[in-house]
């Protein structure tokens, strides 16, 4: 164990290693949808993974960190999240997830907002969670804006990628923020779909500082990128009939990359999500009709989906983030067990975790580039003292880009100082 | 509209003659009494008002003699059997144990490889008063017209057709629940405690003989929504002095009321608030005060001392992990989440070792939801606890652990003689799980509560589908 610190030091000195690192003898999940390996072995190169699996030669050279006993997995990748746009969610001061008074909309870009040093972002990396797809939140428009992929590293660059994809609301929410209707909603889209195209058409005769008009230059620019398909689109619905309405936006936008979000419905339409090879970041165990829009809501969802061929993967989206962005292997655990309930559809435990790693990757469209301990994705690796998915595990070791990340956070030094919670010989001010 | 407007009020004028023959006879005649100065005690009870005015009409279902074998049983009061056996019969525990005496003609279930446990109980729902679906017409939790609703019950809310009911049941394991009123108010009202069996009434779940609970809040929620209505408490200082004076009143209605009673004379003034809080100023109802942070805890514990009552717990106490010891000495419970945080300024400290931090300091704690997702998890919250302190060095025994979930919350809602654990003489409120059930790939088995089995996974014709969902898309399905 004294070995193991003193690597990860060495490690948090050079970010990015040089050095060869094998991690053997664990328990090896890819994350990619296969079983787990058992005594297999992960090599790790300049942030990179050189070979993860069974019969791996450990390189000449390389450190060696003993995994025997214990599970090796990717790094879980934040499904949806407002990671590193927030300290305190309902502290507004602190929170940059919407902006209501802004005239800007599918133009605003989250990545120079991305704050590294963020409590949750540190809290959420002892969780294990190593990546994530950050959104904005809509206010008075239903485009939020670009979201963009980061890391969760314990150093000053957290951007993985910039403008990664748009997002809209298009179900009850984007109703409320297209002034109270479906209809209005799909109608600001198209109407900021043409504005796009005049833009493209005529630059300088493009209008959009006027107060009043609807997009601005801005707003433009990220929207043609939209329609030429150079920035995924991701849509939040839930109901059946607005899942097939966004499919259908296909037709006259053939180039749009679709990504649905939500999706509580989304098995009643499995198959035609499967057939236009749209990919869906679901909320994972939304069972209830929370809303009109998620009536047939069920925990069977993601299983019916993959089933039907759909490409899953797993967010908080419509939960209670509350118990940060880690709670993901919870609900990939609970997606196993409904497995076991008769009449249920849920997943075999390797797709259940590449719904939290390789699944949202893919969405966004990274999988080659995180989210896997396939050959040459990013080092992202995490060092379990059990099963990832199971409650009683926790991360031991987290590598991010290859790098050994601390193993406290806010919420450890909390706890140590209140392990015996009266005073001693100085206020607990002076313990740390 | 006139026509409506006349079968109105014609409704409501048969409606007052119907109440006027059943109860209000007793209430004219109290002034007569009052004025005798008969302290009798057919005087004396004749002179108090109705304290269970919207009495229960629960019935348990009809269950069938059940034995289960070869079963890992927790008994919810610390103690685990394993290869143990447990039998029920007429809605009652009979015995648990290594072996147990079988009459003749039980069920026999063979519970080999999984899990027995009391039903849970969760001591902080908002099922049926923010039910689902979450639409204005249907959001009944938060009277939020003053920061004094002392005279508001949650049971006036209840919808019972919430589906969250059925789900808590078969995806949760929760037989017995508390529905509180929301927090924007200091004084938020009354709860009920609910049997967590679909009836066609409120009344029909309200769980016979649970005491009554007020709903107090401090914090964040009271300030924010009345301050920014420009009005008393804007500061955690505003909270506390309406609290004060509302408490200083209640001493004197109580004063007034208690001696009324006694002695006779003229009658004071009913004022439905004041009758709750002079119920907890009685101990005929328990205070479970939302608090999150651990200075305002202190500071209402002193409160209580100062007005002489009890808080029973502090609910969403996030930092009660500061004051374990504080706690513990004053005898208040903690209710907690397992691990939120951050997720407003005063959860900011929120940390997954709270509750293991509560047992290690021997205060009374257990795990709520406030949630109608989490309420179907609270075995797993428990669990994710459980992770926390063994991974902090805290040793806590499954069965200790058990205890959060079931006994302890009954306890805290003035129940734990009936329901909450497996001693024999007690509703047969029992899980069996598929497993152990502090793994996340476990789940509720079979349900029963005071004996009926009311889920049972391998049938599909005991999955409760409330009205609401009844002819809509996905009803009757796995959920």
């Amino acid at each position: 164990m004294k070995a193991l610190l003193l690597g990860f030091a060495a490690l948090i000195a050079a970010p990015v290693s040089a050095q060869t690192v094998a991690i053997t003898g664990g328990t090896v999940a890819i994350g990619d949808g296969s079983a787990p390996i058992e005594n297999g072995t992960v090599v790790m190169r300049d942030g990179r993974i050189v070979a993860a699996g069974r019969g791996i030669a450990v390189p000449a050279g390389a450190s060696v960190i003993d995994a025997a006993g214990k599970w090796v997995s990717p790094g879980m990748v934040a499904g949806f999240s407002d990671l590193g746009l927030l300290d305190v969610n309902g502290v507004e001061e602190s929170n940059d997830t919407a902006a209501r008074n802004s005239p800007f909309a599918a133009g605003i870009d989250i990545a120079p907002a991305i704050n590294p040093n963020a409590v949750m972002i540190g809290n959420e990396r002892l969780g294990g969670v190593t990546r994530a797809i950050v959104t904005p939140s809509t206010a008075g428009s239903i485009f939020a804006g670009q979201g963009a992929v980061i890391d969760l590293g314990a150093d000053a660059n957290p951007l993985t990628k910039p403008r990664a994809f748009q997002f809209v609301e298009l179900g009850e929410g984007g109703a409320r923020d297209a002034g109270g209707s479906r209809p209005a909603a799909y109608a600001m889209l198209r109407d900021a779909f043409a504005q796009a195209q005049d833009y493209r058409r005529n630059p300088s005769g493009f209008g959009g500082r006027e107060k009043d008009s609807l997009i601005k230059r801005g707003d433009a620019i990220a929207l043609l990128d939209v329609l030429d398909g150079k920035t995924r689109l991701l849509v939040h619905v839930e109901r059946a009939s607005d899942i097939r309405s966004v499919l259908s936006l296909k037709k006259d936008y053939p180039k749009l990359d679709l990504v649905l979000v939500g999706a509580a419905e989304g098995w009643m339409v499995a198959r035609d999500i499967a057939a236009a090879n749209v990919p869906v970041i679901a909320g994972a165990l939304a069972d209830l009709p929370a809303e009109f829009e998620m009536l047939a809501a069920t925990e069977s969802n993601m299983g019916r989906m993959e089933a039907a061929g759909v490409k899953t993967a797993l967010s908080t989206v419509g939960a209670n983030t509350a118990p940060g962005e880690h709670v993901v292997r919870q609900y990939a655990g609970n997606l196993v067990a409904i497995a076991k309930v008769p009449g249920s559809s849920g997943l075999d435990w390797g797709h259940a975790l590449a719904t939290i790693t390789s699944g949202p990757a893919e969405a966004i469209g990274m999988g080659d580039e995180i989210g896997s301990l396939r050959p040459g994705r990013r080092a992202d690796v995490v060092i379990w003292d059990g099963d990832p998915l199971e409650l009683s595990s926790a991360p031991v070791a987290v590598y991010i880009d290859g790098a050994a990340q601390p193993m406290t956070s806010r919420q450890t030094k909390l706890r140590d100082r209140y392990m015996t919670p009266s005073e001693g010989a100085l206020p607990k001010a002076y313990e740390r | 509209m006139t026509v409506m407007m006349s079968r109105l009020l014609l409704g409501c004028t048969t409606m007052t003659a119907a109440i006027a023959l059943a109860g209000c006879g007793a209430a004219d005649e109290r002034p007569q009494s009052a004025s005798s100065k008969d302290t009798s005690d057919s005087a004396v009870a004749a002179r108090k008002y109705a304290r269970d005015p919207y009495p229960s009409t629960y019935h348990a279902y009809p269950g069938v003699p059940t034995l289960v074998t070869n079963v890992t049983i927790f008994d919810g009061e610390g103690a685990q059997i394993d290869k143990g056996q447990a039998l029920f019969a007429d809605g009652k525990i009979v015995a648990i144990g290594q072996s147990v005496d079988v009459p003749a003609g039980v069920t026999t279930i063979d519970g080999t490889g999984k899990y027995l446990t009391p039903g849970i109980v969760d001591i902080h729902s908002h099922l049926g008063d923010y039910p689902s679906p979450s639409v204005r017409a249907l959001s009944d939790g938060n009277e939020a017209t003053g920061p004094v609703t002392a005279d508001v019950w949650a049971e006036h809310s209840v919808w019972p057709q919430d589906p969250g009911f059925g789900r808590a049941l078969a995806n949760g394991g929760v037989t017995t629940l508390q529905i509180l009123p929301g927090s924007a108010n200091l004084f938020g009202g009354r709860s009920v405690v609910l049997k967590n069996v679909y009836a066609r009434t409120t009344q029909a779940m309200k769980f016979p003989g649970a005491p009554y609970g007020l709903k107090m809040a401090c914090g964040e929620n009271p300030k924010r929504v009345y301050g920014s209505k420009g009005r008393e408490p804007s500061t955690r200082m505003g909270n506390i002095a309406v609290d004060r004076q509302t408490w200083a009143k209640a001493r004197e209605y109580d004063r007034k009321w208690t001696k009324y009673e006694k002695d006779g004379g003229e009658a004071p003034g009913r004022d439905i608030g004041m009758d709750t809080l002079r119920g907890v100023l009685d101990g005929e109802i328990l205070v479970q005060n939302h608090c999150y942070r651990a200075d305002e805890m202190a500071n209402v514990i002193d409160m209580s001392k100062e007005f002489g009552y009890h808080v029973t717990a502090f609910h969403h106490a996030v930092e009660a992990y500061k004051i374990a010891d504080l706690l513990k000495a004053n005898g208040v419970c903690a209710a907690v989440w397992a691990d939120w945080y951050g997720f407003k300024m005063e959860s900011f400290d929120g940390i997954g070792d709270n509750l293991a931090l509560l047992q290690n300091a021997g205060a009374c704690a257990m795990i709520h939801s406030d949630d109608e997702n989490g309420i179907q998890r609270l075995n797993q919250e428990v669990a994710k606890v459980l992770s926390s302190a063994r991974h902090s060095g805290i040793q806590i025994s499954d069965a200790t652990a058990w205890e959060w979930l079931s006994y302890n919350p009954a306890k805290a809602l003035g129940i734990a003689d009936k329901t909450g654990s497996l001693k024999p003489g007690k509703m047969a409120d029992v899980v069996l799980w598929n497993g152990y059930p502090f793994s996340v790939y476990t789940r509720p088995e079979k349900v029963w509560v005071d004996g009926a089995l009311l889920y049972d996974a391998d049938n599909p014709t005991l999955r409760p589908v409330s009205d609401f969902e009844l002819g809509l898309p996905g009803a009757g399905d796995v959920k």
